[in-house]
């Protein structure tokens, strides 16, 4: 393996796992709602830019991030009870249209407090490189893909083991029966966009250290990991993560073996392939309904 | 237990219940019977909760709930087993009748279950399945179960035995009448409005949003104006 195949590797792994993250989050709201929140590029943001914020308040690193996550799970709720849930009974094109309106707001307030700056978050663990069969890999790399793994596990766990999780998963497949039960819907909606704001914050946390974080990362973000979502077929939590993995490789290939200048015109490509021949996504499944 | 009185509800512009007057005692079973569009189903809804009432009052066990919201309902007591089934197509049939024990005390799940499969045998050999892959019957069977786990004390049942085949049939009406041997009050919606009046009660006629007719099951079933226009005979 040529030592520059594994960097490239190890590049798309990174931005994979994040992608991946942040698809999560569109595929659990989408789920709730079957609203696509246009707003997840800007959890991320939130996450990255709140950290910042902590810190330059002299607070120590782990408090910061997870107060920045909390906060932006805070701000997941606050955006369904403010925004969403007064609309309910509007077309899904509205709420997608409100989810757009509060992402611009949410940039423009942290644009007017914070500035258009670049601003970096220290790795979490130093950034003395690792030598990996002659590729540099980050410790912050590690950190990266290691708790995207316990945050997939965590949320599989969830979802596939608690009664709250499939309480949701019921909601989703049938809002009536769902009610009919006793589960409160409301409730469900209000915990689906609070999880969905604290995984865009840890995805934005996790790779603030690595890209350095501003007012306006997330709109990049959110549409690459709303491609990730595409590719797995929309609302499909392993399809997410697959989605963003192969997202995250096939841009770092295309970065490294063509140009740089392609990297973003990766996902628009791949998505329409994706819709072309495989309209359900990467792991479209059959239906199991029967009626 | 349950007194509706004076109830309407409206889709958009349409008024589908025009002034309800129905009420159900402890441990009664009582059948609406009625046309199709009569609205049967929007009464149901709304005395669940999860369709609002434009005016009247739902009454449960003395409280007024016209305005609660429909797991509160749930929560008192009131379970719906709605028109067309509604399971959790990808979900497996265990974790679908577990759903319907969402709003009990964890420790009362496992004896609940034993006691779905004991009553639907064919659920307890399907029960690791997707919801979705099981059989017309064996989906009803699964609504009425996931609606038992709740330990319903008013149990709201919409057209149970619609679209089944007749043998089916009689096994839901069996199981309705077992359930209200074991002390559940039932009210029940159904096209079958003869079987329904046989084991009911009293009974209801629903027409166009408006109680037509009000009388015990028997008397219903003997009503020359209702056997014409309900029954067919
Ligand atoms: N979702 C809806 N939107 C608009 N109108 C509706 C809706 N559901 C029902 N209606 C109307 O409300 C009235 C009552 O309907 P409802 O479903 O309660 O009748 P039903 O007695 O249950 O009929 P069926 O025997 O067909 O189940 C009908 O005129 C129907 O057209
Ligand atoms: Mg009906």
């Amino acid at each position: 393996m040529s030592s520059q195949f594994v960097q490239f590797l190890i590049a798309g792994i990174n931005a994979g796992a994040i992608y991946a993250l942040i698809a999560l989050g569109f595929a659990i709201i989408y789920n709730a709602s079957h609203v696509i929140n246009f707003a997840q590029g800007e959890f991320v943001m939130l996450g990255g830019m709140m950290t910042v914020f902590l810190l330059a308040l002299g607070m120590p690193l782990p408090i910061a991030v997870l107060l920045a996550i909390a906060a932006t799970a805070v701000a997941g709720m606050v955006l369904e009870k403010l925004a969403i849930e007064p609309a309910r009974g509007a077309s899904v094109v509205t709420l997608i249209i409100i989810t757009i309106g509060a992402s611009i707001l949410l940039r423009g307030l942290v644009q007017v407090a914070m500035g258009r700056n670049f601003h970096r978050v220290p790795p979490f663990t130093g950034d003395d490189p690792i030598p990996v069969l002659g590729a540099a890999l980050l410790p912050q790399n590690l950190w990266v893909c290691g708790v995207t793994v316990l945050a997939v596990l965590a949320l599989r766990w969830f979802f596939t083991r608690t009664m709250w999780g499939k309480a949701i998963l019921a909601t989703s497949h049938n809002r009536l029966a769902a009610e009919l039960v006793g589960i409160n819907v409301r409730l469900v909606m209000l915990v689906s966009f609070g999880l969905s704001g604290a995984l865009g914050a840890l995805a934005g946390v996790l790779i603030a250290p690595i890209t350095l974080t501003h007012a306006n990362v997330g709109i990049m973000l959110g549409l690459k990991g709303f491609c990730a979502a595409i590719l797995g077929g929309l609302g499909n939590f392993p399809g997410a993560v697959a989605g963003g993995l192969v997202l995250g490789l096939a841009e770092a290939m295309a970065a490294g073996y063509l140009s740089s200048q392609y990297k973003d015109a990766v996902a628009f490509v791949l998505i329409l392939a994706v819709l072309f021949f495989l309209p359900g996504g990467l792991m479209g499944r059959g239906s199991t309904e029967r009626v | 237990m349950l007194e509706v009185a004076g109830l309407t509800s409206h889709y958009g512009r349409i008024q589908a219940l025009q002034g309800i007057d129905v009420r159900v005692g402890e441990g009664e079973l009582v059948a609406i019977v009625g046309a199709n569009g009569a609205g049967k189903t929007t009464l149901l809804r709304t005395i669940s909760g999860v369709q609002a009432a434009s005016a009247g009052s739902v009454r449960f066990a003395g409280q007024d709930i016209t305005h609660m919201p429909p797991h509160g309902r749930v929560r008192l007591g009131i379970c719906q087993v709605p028109e067309g089934r509604q399971v959790f197509g990808p979900l497996a049939v265990e974790d679908n009748l577990k759903l319907g024990a969402f709003t009990r005390p964890g420790h009362e799940i496992e004896a609940q279950l034993a006691g779905i499969y004991r009553l639907f045998p064919g659920l307890g050999d399907k029960r690791a399945e997707p919801a979705g892959t099981l059989s017309g019957g064996q989906q009803q069977m699964l609504s009425i179960g996931r609606a038992i786990m709740a330990r319903p004390k008013l149990l709201l049942l919409d057209e149970p035995s619609m679209g089944l085949a007749p043998l089916l049939v009689e096994e839901i009406f069996r199981t309705i009448v077992a359930l209200k041997a074991e002390g559940t009050t039932i009210l029940l919606v159904e096209q079958n409005a003869h079987a329904a009046l046989a084991i009911a009660d009293r009974g209801y006629v629903l027409e166009t949003g408006r109680v037509s007719f009000e009388d015990t099951g028997a008397a219903l079933l003997g009503n020359d104006r209702v056997r014409a226009a309900y029954l067919g005979l």
